[in-house]
């Protein structure tokens, strides 16, 4: 089993990819088969093979039982996941500067942050 | 120069396909901005990002040739582990470090410099990443047409599958 550091990375690098972006939109929009997703990106089946392993193993995607057509299907989990972490770049270091900004005046004013002393 | 920049501002800006700068003004003196982003005791105190996340691990061996390491815990459980190496550190004015996410997730060169300016210290941040898609990626720019709109179908998904 991944930890869940260990998926997040896993999505991260899935993510960065833009072919594998739009796999997943489409996929948003319902399942599809290999065959399905490879036409629209005008694909080689192997690449797009390529690509959904990629995605499966950061858990992004699953796959269907019906062993003929095998559809796949967006897993939302992950990309929940991400959306709070990296998605938020800009969210990131806005939060950490902010809380930067009122620690820094802290340590230089000790005794006007701490009212709890008593 | 730094003298357009106001404290509580932060600026990011793309100067070439695979940085991202980030800048901010502090209200603080330098040696007390570069001791609360290089030290252990310090860094867990802000270095969070949004609401929410602590950080139960915070390593600095600050030194060139050494390393560092930060874990960030969620509530719910959820971590996310970040680790490097110290390239170069020139107190209190330049820390340069490698940031990796995971194996998978390419390397990138962080080089922070801070820059005096009267009472206050301009952070400049610099993120170089390997390529302009790990860039766009962890920026979100590349992400947002595509993930976000499937975002707003996956929300409506999960409402109707209650």
């Amino acid at each position: 089993m991944q930890t869940a550091p260990d998926r997040l990375s896993a999505t991260f690098f899935a993510l960065a990819d833009p072919t594998r972006r739009a796999i997943l939109t489409r996929l948003a929009a319902g399942a599809a088969t290999v065959k399905e997703l490879a036409a629209p990106f005008e694909m080689s089946g192997p690449a797009v093979s390529k690509h959904l392993r990629v995605l499966e193993r950061a858990g992004l995607i699953a796959r269907g039982r019906q062993a003929q057509w095998r559809p796949r299907t967006l897993e939302a989990a992950p990309l929940k996941e991400v959306a709070e972490w990296a998605g938020e770049f800009r969210r990131f270091w806005d939060g950490s500067y902010k809380r930067l900004d009122a620690y820094l005046h802290h340590l230089q004013h000790p005794e006007e942050s701490d009212d709890r002393h008593s | 120069m730094t003298a357009t920049l106001s404290p509580g501002v932060t600026s990011y800006a793309t100067p070439t396909d695979r940085e991202v700068v980030v800048t901010r003004v502090v209200d603080a003196p330098r040696h007390l901005v570069f001791d609360a982003w290089t030290d252990p005791r310090h860094v867990p105190q802000w270095l969070l990002g949004p609401e929410g996340w602590t950080m139960p691990v915070c390593e600095i061996d600050l030194r060139p040739g050494g390393s560092w390491r930060y874990v960030w815990r969620k509530s719910n459980g959820t971590e996310m582990a970040m680790s490097g190496a110290i390239l170069e550190v020139v107190r209190p004015e330049r820390m340069v470090t490698t940031e990796r996410w995971g194996p998978e997730w390419p390397e990138t060169i962080n080089t922070v410099v801070f820059t005096e300016s009267g009472e206050r210290t301009a952070i400049t941040l610099t993120i170089l990443y390997p390529s302009r898609e790990a860039r766009d990626a962890a920026l979100e720019t590349g992400m947002k047409d595509g993930i976000e709109q499937s975002f707003g179908r996956l929300d409506r998904l999960l409402r109707t599958m209650r």
